[in-house]
């Protein structure tokens, strides 16, 4: 570690003005502030520091997102032996390998067009290189279904890098949140690639590792099989540990879970957001059972799909949601409730968590301003009782 | 023969294709720009009828602009134009039928379109017939111009063709191509033209630094 930090001393007279490299400042100070904390701090107003800056909240949400992403890869492999039906004579190394020789580019992909375009982003701006991209490029992969093509993924992050965060101003600025933005223009433009019942799982052999499946193979997710009408093939400890087909990260609860108790105990997600999103989640699909609109409990409509992966990483995200307390509450209602009626009430999206998500993030600033606004008029009206 | 050419009605007719053109300067007509640009075909028909509507209803406007009455203005500005949409739309009927169809109600809505009436309240009636024919060829043209941008873009990107001519190969497909589905929606018309007026602000309006 301390022949990093004197490397990087070493060749930081290069980069300052005047020095050889001073073109490419902007990186250097990025990949600089990625591995240390700076120690310069602001110079004017008034602030508070703590020793946590914005890239170790992103750092910290990254890790949290590992879980997800590991049993992601192993569940790639599993669902790919599976389907060919060699689970038996296969060990864990091999399914989780293939299922890492599967995820990895989409990662990589999705990294390097991202850092990519905030890096010239930032040197043709001639500002500091923003860390947003840290967890957006590995959320991207976590969303989308295993057999979607690179070149797709490529242009959707470009997509969503470019006009849903630069031209809004960059990170902190943006109204929807990057990753899902990607997976929407996904979803819209190459629906065949991203939904219905061939995407879900790997269908071909990479390195040795894996089977190729026959051409018509098909796998729905079980949301897409609810949505048509059939039963679900899948018992409740499958759906909660995950071992069923659907975007790389979302399927299992408890590595979502984790992800999930990183972030709430590090304070960098808020609870209120979290809890809010399945107590609406919950109260409608007991409501459309109820009302006999969907054929499965409550319990299922959380542990399926998205809802959970979107929960916890999508819906707490700080810069699209809402920021007062009593706008959390609001806003991760609004997602949970809107996700179940979409899901429910919608014969063409079997799942909903990303609408309901982009669309709670463009209500996220109208419930942060009533709620200001609630407050201004009951302190007013404190003050002229008082007065009287 | 040379006043008609002068240097003032050359801006008059040059002007609202770049400096001051009706989409990307002054935002008018962005409605049916989205509605009508998912192919080029109707794009380049809707944009030729906007073009001769504009060009007419402007000269008209312009002839009888000393007698009209202010106070009704609007309303008479508004028959001639809707005289000149009715002929344009029949006209659209006989001889290219399948577009006039896809084009359904916006041949219609041209009599709203605020680029016509902005030339009209604007130009036409306060200045001569001849400048104010150019001013409105100028604008619609400028308007088409946009139009055909967006249409090529979104026809070959989400259609594959131009035209209706297949300009993306087979072979591309069986690589692994596919047309983008969100092109021929509006959301995406809307996204290309936001990206047409940030580059040209960005080339003709520099920041003052």
């Amino acid at each position: 570690m301390k022949a990093l930090r004197q490397y990087l001393d070493k060749i930081k007279p290069k980069f300052e003005p005047g020095g050889k490299l001073h073109a490419f400042q902007s990186i250097f100070d990025g990949l600089e502030t990625f591995l240390y904390v700076p120690n310069t701090t602001s110079k004017v107003g008034t602030h508070i520091h703590d020793s946590i800056d914005s890239k170790r909240i992103m750092s910290m949400v990254v890790i949290a997102a590992l879980p997800a992403l590991l049993f992601g890869m192993y569940n790639v492999g599993y669902q790919n032996y599976a389907a060919a039906g060699h689970l038996a004579d296969a060990s864990f190394f091999d399914l989780f390998f293939f299922g890492f020789l599967a995820v990895l580019p989409k990662v990589v992909v999705s990294y390097a067009v991202g850092l990519g375009i905030e890096f010239a982003w930032a040197q043709w701006k001639h500002e500091e290189i923003q860390e947003g991209f840290l967890v957006t490029g590995i959320l991207i992969p976590l969303i989308i279904p295993v057999n979607c093509p690179l070149w797709i993924l490529m242009l959707a992050v470009a997509f969503s890098v470019v006009i849903c965060k630069e031209i809004f101003g960059g990170t902190g600025m943006n109204i929807f949140n990057v990753a899902l933005c990607a997976r929407a223009f996904l979803f819209f433009s190459y629906p065949s690639k991203m939904t219905g019942d061939t995407v879900w799982v790997a269908s071909n052999s990479i390195l040795g590792f894996g089977y190729d499946l026959p051409d018509g193979f098909t796998a729905a997710t079980p949301l897409g099989e609810i949505g048509v009408g059939a039963n679900v093939p899948y018992s409740l400890s499958d759906m909660i540990t995950g071992f069923i087909p659907g975007s790389i990260g979302e399927t299992s609860v408890i590595a979502i879970g984790i992800g999930a108790i990183i972030l709430l105990w590090t304070g960098i997600a808020s609870w209120r957001t979290m809890g809010s999103v399945f107590g609406g989640g919950i109260l409608m699909a007991l409501l459309f059972k109820h009302l006999g609109m969907t054929s499965i409990d409550w319990y299922e409509h959380i542990v399926l799909g998205g809802f959970c992966f979107g929960a916890v990483f999508m819906a707490t995200d700080p810069v699209t949601s809402a920021r007062t307390h009593t706008g959390q509450w609001i806003y991760g209602f609004l997602i949970g409730a809107m996700a179940l009626i979409i899901r429910v009430m919608n014969p063409g999206y079997p799942e909903g968590m990303m609408l309901a998500i982009l669309f709670a993030n463009m209500f996220a600033p109208l419930i942060d301003y009533y709620v200001v606004q609630a407050n201004i008029s009951k302190r007013m009206k404190r003050l002229t009782k008082n007065n009287k | 023969m040379s006043k008609l050419f002068s240097k003032e009605n050359k801006e008059v007719f040059v002007n609202p294709l770049n400096l001051d053109n009706p989409i990307m300067v002054q935002v008018l007509g962005i409605c049916s720009a989205l509605a009508v640009t998912s192919q080029l075909k109707p794009a380049i028909v809707m944009g030729l009828a906007v073009t001769i509507i504009t060009a007419f209803s402007n000269v008209i406007i312009s002839l009888i602009r000393n007698t009209i009455p202010s106070r009704i203005r609007i309303i008479v500005q508004l028959v001639v134009v809707a005289a000149l949409v009715t002929i344009v739309s029949q006209v659209l009927k006989a001889f290219v039928y399948d577009v006039s169809v896809e084009l359904s109600v916006y041949v219609g809505l041209i009599i709203t379109n605020c680029i016509l009436m902005g030339r009209l309240e604007a130009f036409a009636m306060m200045n001569k017939p001849w400048p104010s024919f150019l001013d409105g060829i100028g604008n619609g043209l400028g308007y088409a111009f946009i139009l055909v941008l967006v249409g090529c873009i979104r026809e070959l990107f989400g259609r594959g063709s131009l035209l209706g001519f297949q300009l993306i190969p087979e072979s591309a497909y069986h690589a692994g191509y596919l047309n983008n589905g969100m092109m021929t929606m509006p959301a995406m018309a809307l996204i290309l033209l936001g990206c047409v007026i940030w580059l040209h602000r960005a080339y003709f309006y520099k920041e003052k630094k």
